[in-house]
Order: structure tokens, then sequence, then C-alpha cells
């Protein structure tokens, strides 16, 4: 496996009125061809920001980009709309989270997957409505020769959904970024689009980046997982290392505010005491350690991201590996 | 469809029967609107009055009166009180005119406004859209009377760049005799329009379908003209037919009036101003026409740009 989309350094910040939104503050990751990278984090911790300025979509004229992102080793921070128009659609392709306005309501679905083919190949009108209609069906639309000449408001939510997968499809890129694909869906309706998310990672060895703040999600379908917390990575590892070897507490806090089968009915769900930090000024130290029940003096200095636990698995925490174990087991049954 | 044709048009007559009561009924409660005692002239004595009046038929009943003048319109018999004129046959004279105003403005104004609306919008914030921004809030501002007065002032007798108003037919003089009225008529809505489209379209650039347009890799032209203009016209084709009728309908009086354009809308003013009943109910009920059936075509053209309405669920006319 090798990387083909690396993100490094990556920074976002927008100037307004109160002052610097630091919303993404140096990301780094890589994603590898074929593996489907989950980035977790709650609302308001830069995993959406992340995932647009990738393809160039944080377009807010106060928005500073600094850092590098690169797909198979070009560079594509600071192209123009012109430049990233054969990436956009053709190598990374992107759904979003509400199919219900993420489709223009004036135009037929058909149209409008056959306007991002005919964006970028030479084909006919015809070729491009035939290769919709096969679109469709290959995402699980039933008749699709007819469902291609609808409009988008005559399909239910997880229909749109799949027309957006079905669109983001069409030019067979290798990259697809979905962006909480499933959040505004019914929770049958998301199962389905995770099933055919993962699917389509294997059939057609597509690598997913899946932005969620559900971790029901990410064990799904994840390979690997990034853990983001007020615009900064707090821990980076495999899917089984983040949910049986957690090393950063904020995500022993996110296991440890799922609901298990296994544990009574009558106990009461944990959750992390306080709120996010303001972005505007976010704190010095680890920026979780005023929500932290373990913050040590020592969080007044950053913690880098480095990988305490061996192997590839990155956190950004002080605690001491093996303290962390005794600590976590309090959260996590 | 065919349904929904049906019910608007029946719908429509309801509106113009309608109109034309309230304005037969109008004019027969103002104060002074006698007809007789106008044309017997002043200090004409009540014999004569009276005797007017029969001839008028205005000593009947005013059902009977309001009757008599609606067969009178519908059998194209309808004569003015004050000039011994056939009403419905003037107006006819004045359609020409007054369509050749409308329509041209309407060309005129449309392509401006959507120019103009796109240029501001694109380049939001930057010295175009605040150009714009003034020119428009200018256009707005400025009455057309004074608009009228100031182009012919400066551009017909300064230095006689245009002809002198008046209507010329379908020939060669067509258009140039009628620059100046489209461009004055027009100037208002240019600004109106343009700065409704901006505010459409900086609210549409936000939309989800414009970001996923963009995520497609369609270039930027084809983003702002496919997605974020297509759909910010919808509001504005609405506006554009309620407005078209009702510029056809006696919103052109001014214009034609200050150029002397022997349009409806001329007719129109020298009917109130001498209080002639028959012209004006003539006037009024072309004019609701109009309004009304633009309401119709527009309500069928939302149908057609926005996919979400249909027509078979559009509310009674």
């Amino acid at each position: 496996m090798s990387a083909i989309l690396k993100v490094d350094d990556l920074r976002v910040s927008f100037a307004t009125e109160d002052g610097v939104v630091q919303a993404v503050s140096g990301v780094s990751f890589e994603l590898q061809a074929g593996e489907v990278l989950a980035i977790v984090g709650e609302s308001g911790s830069g995993k959406s920001v992340t995932a647009q300025t990738i393809t160039g979509l944080t377009r807010a004229p106060n928005a500073r980009i600094t850092g590098s992102v690169t797909y198979r080793g070009r560079e594509l921070n600071g192209l123009d709309d012109d430049q990233l128009r054969d990436v956009r659609g053709e190598q990374i392709a992107m759904i979003f989270q509400d199919p219900m306005t993420s489709l223009n309501p004036v135009y037929r679905v058909g149209d409008q997957i056959a306007e991002m083919i005919r964006a970028h190949r030479d084909v006919s009108k015809r070729e491009a409505a035939d290769r919709a209609v096969e679109l469709l069906r290959s995402v699980g639309i039933p008749n699709p020769e007819r469902r291609v000449r609808h409009y988008p408001h005559e399909f239910s939510g997880g229909m749109r959904q799949r027309v957006m997968i079905a669109m983001a499809l069409a030019l067979e890129p290798d990259v697809l970024i979905a962006d909480e694909p499933t959040t505004a869906l019914d929770v049958t309706v998301q199962a389905q689009i995770l099933r055919l998310i993962d699917q389509l990672n294997r059939d057609r060895d597509l690598a997913v980046i899946l932005i969620t703040h559900d971790l029901g999600v990410v064990a799904e379908v994840a390979d690997r997982v990034v853990v983001m917390y007020a615009g900064q990575i707090v821990e980076n590892a495999t899917l089984d290392e983040t949910f049986y070897d957690p090393q950063h507490p904020y995500t022993w806090g996110l296991l440890g505010s799922l609901m298990r089968l296994d544990q009574s009915r009558t106990a009461r769900l944990a959750q992390i005491p306080g709120q996010p930090p303001s972005l505007l000024a976010p704190p010095a130290g680890c920026r979780f350690a005023p929500r932290c029940a373990y913050a040590l003096d020592k969080c007044h200095e950053p913690p880098a991201l480095e990988a305490r636990a061996g192997g590839n698995h990155l956190d950004r925490c002080w605690l001491d590996p093996q303290e962390k174990k005794s600590l976590r087991a309090q959260v996590i049954p | 469809m065919a349904r929904f044709i049906a019910r608007r048009l029946l719908g429509m007559v309801a509106v113009l029967f309608a109109i034309s009561v309230i304005v037969f009924l109008i004019f027969n409660v103002i104060p002074n609107s006698d007809p007789a005692a106008r044309i017997a002239g002043k200090n004409a004595d009540p014999a004569l009055i009276a005797r007017v009046s029969a001839d008028l038929g205005l000593d009947k009943p005013l059902p009977v009166q309001y009757l008599t003048m609606m067969k009178q319109i519908f059998t194209g018999q309808l004569m003015s009180y004050a000039k011994d004129r056939n009403v419905i046959q003037q107006i006819w004279d004045g359609v020409p005119a007054t369509f050749s105003l409308c329509i041209g403005a309407a060309v005129i104004w449309m392509a401006l406004a959507v120019l103009f609306g796109y240029m501001s919008a694109v380049h939001a914030g930057k010295f175009t859209d605040r150009a714009l921004t003034i020119l428009s809030l200018a256009g707005i501002s400025m009455p057309v009377f004074w608009l009228a007065a100031i182009l012919l002032y400066f551009l017909t007798f300064k230095v006689q760049l245009f002809p002198t108003g008046s209507y010329v037919p379908l020939t060669v003089g067509w258009a140039y005799h009628l620059i100046l009225p489209w461009f004055t008529l027009a100037v208002l809505f240019v600004g109106f329009y343009s700065r409704m489209l901006r505010s459409n379209m900086l609210d549409a650039m936000n939309e989800d379908y414009v970001r996923t347009a963009r995520a497609k890799g369609l270039s930027e032209r084809q983003v702002r003209i496919r997605h974020v203009l297509r759909n910010s016209m919808i509001p504005i084709v609405t506006l554009f037919g309620l407005d078209f009728g009702q510029v056809v309908g006696g919103g052109a009086i001014l214009t034609e009036t200050v150029y002397n354009l022997n349009g409806v809308g001329l007719y129109a003013g020298e009917a109130i101003r001498s209080l002639d009943l028959p012209p004006l109910i003539g006037v009024t009920l072309f004019g609701a026409f109009f309004i009304v059936l633009f309401n119709t075509i527009v309500d069928v053209a939302y149908a057609v740009l926005d996919p979400r309405i249909r027509l078979g669920e559009a509310a009674p006319a």
C-alpha cells in the first residue's frame, strides 16, 4: 500500500469580526490506496473543513489556508478552480451530508450525472445519459431507466444519497470523500449507505475518507481512524487500536459515551464534561486539558502527535502509555 | 394542465367582471362626474342636462346602464361621452405603440438586469459591484417623468441626437424613435431587477448544490450560469411576468405621455383628465386583461422553471 493522498500540516483559519478562528491547526495524515479512513470528531472539530479544503472547496474570502495537500505527489493547495477541475470529480469525488440540498432541485438527476461526465470526458449526450442509467443501477436504485428522468424531490433521502454516490463514481475516481454521508438519514438507510460505501471500497479499490461523528459508523467500515478535537488530530490509529487500545482521553470519552449492548439498561451513558474550547483562542497547551480528568502539569505544553504506543499508532497525550491502561479501564468497561 | 388553464380562464373572467363593476361604481360616486352636466357646458339649464342625460342613457337605473355598457364593449360599439369616438377603435389604434414600447423596454430591462446582476454578484464587494449598485439605485430613484424630460432636453433639444417622441409605425424610424422611451421605461426595472438578481445569486452561491457542482469539477463559468444563475432566475421570471403585464396594462402611461406616443397609456391619460367613463372602463379592462393574462403565464412558466411546483396542485386563480 502506498499513500495516494497526503495532508501535511494543514492549517485553515477564518478572519472574523471577533478575531481569527483557527478551524484547522496543523492536520497531517495519509490516505493509503484502497483504504477507508474515518475522521471522527464532534461538531466544530474541523473535520469537514479539512475534507473540503482537500479539494479546494473552502472558498470563503476570509479563509487563510497553509500547509500542503498532495494527491499522488501533486500539490493541490494553492491551485485555482480551473487547475483543480481535473482533480475534482475525476480523481477525488465528494459526497455531502445533506442529500436533500446537495442536488440541484431544477435538473433531472440523470442530467446532473451526465453533466459531470461531459465536464470531463468528450462523450455525446446520449452516451453520458446511458452511463447515468448504468451508474444508478450500480448503486442499487431500482428502475434506473425511469429514475434518471426524475427530479431530486421525487427521491427519498437514502435514494438521493445513492444518486450522489452514483455521481461521485461517474468518473471512477481513486478517492471518495464522504462528508457525514449518513448523518441526515434514518438508521436503517444509514446501514444501507454504509454497506454500499464498504462494497465500493472493496470492489473498486476505492479509497474513502469518511467524515463522521458517529463511532458506530466508523466501526462498520473504517480501516483507520483519525480522531479530531478543536482543529487538531488527537489520535490516529487502526480501527482495532482505536477501539481496543485507545491512547487519548478524548477518544476514551467518545468510546465511553457509546451505547453498548452488554451494558445494563439502567446505567447512565458517560459524557465528557465541559464544552470544546473556542477556536478564537484555543488553550495554549493540550487543547483537551481543560476537560480532561487526568490533566498533568505538563499538559500546559502542547503535546506533539507521536507514536507513543508504538508502531503507527499516533496520539497527542502526555500520559504514560502504561498508566493509560489502568486509567481508561475506568471509562471504558 | 388543461384543467389548470380552464380554471385560470374562469378566474380571469371573474376578475375582469369584478374590475368592470368596481370602476363603474367608483365613477358613479365621484362628485362632479355627471357626464351630462359636463357635456351640456357651464351654466346649462337643467332641461338641457336632462336631455343630454336621456341621450346618453344616464337616466336609466345603474344596473341597466352597466349592462348596456358591457353590451357595447362586446359588440365594439362603445362610444366616448366626451368625444364622439369609438373607444374600442381608439384602444386598438393605441396597441401598436404601447406594445412596441413595452416589449422593447422589457427586452432591454431583462438583458441589462441579468448582465448587471450577474456581474454584481460575481464581483460582489469589488469596484464593479459598487459602481453597479450606485447605478441601479440611481435608476430606481429617478422618476420616469423627470428622466424623460431630462433625456428629451439634452438628447433631442440640446444635442439633437434623437427625434422628439411620437410613434412611428414599424418602418425604418421605428426603433430610432423608440430608443429614448424604451430606455426611460426600462431604467427603473433594470435597477430593481439587477439588485434582486444579485442578492438571489449571492444566496444561491452558498447552496449545497453549488458546492456539489464545484466538487463535480465543472468550470466556474458552468457553475455560475447553470447552477447559480439558473436557480436565481426563478423569482425574477415570476416578477417579470407580473411587471410586464402591469406595464402593458397601464404602467407606461407616464412614458407615453411625456414622449407623446399614441398608445393606450396616452389614451388612458386623456380619459382620466376628461373624466370620461367609457374609455376609462375600456382601458381599465384592457389593462386588467393583460395583468391577469401574464399572471397565468407566470404560473405556467413557474412550473416549467421549478419542477417542484405542480400545476395540478396550484392555488385557484
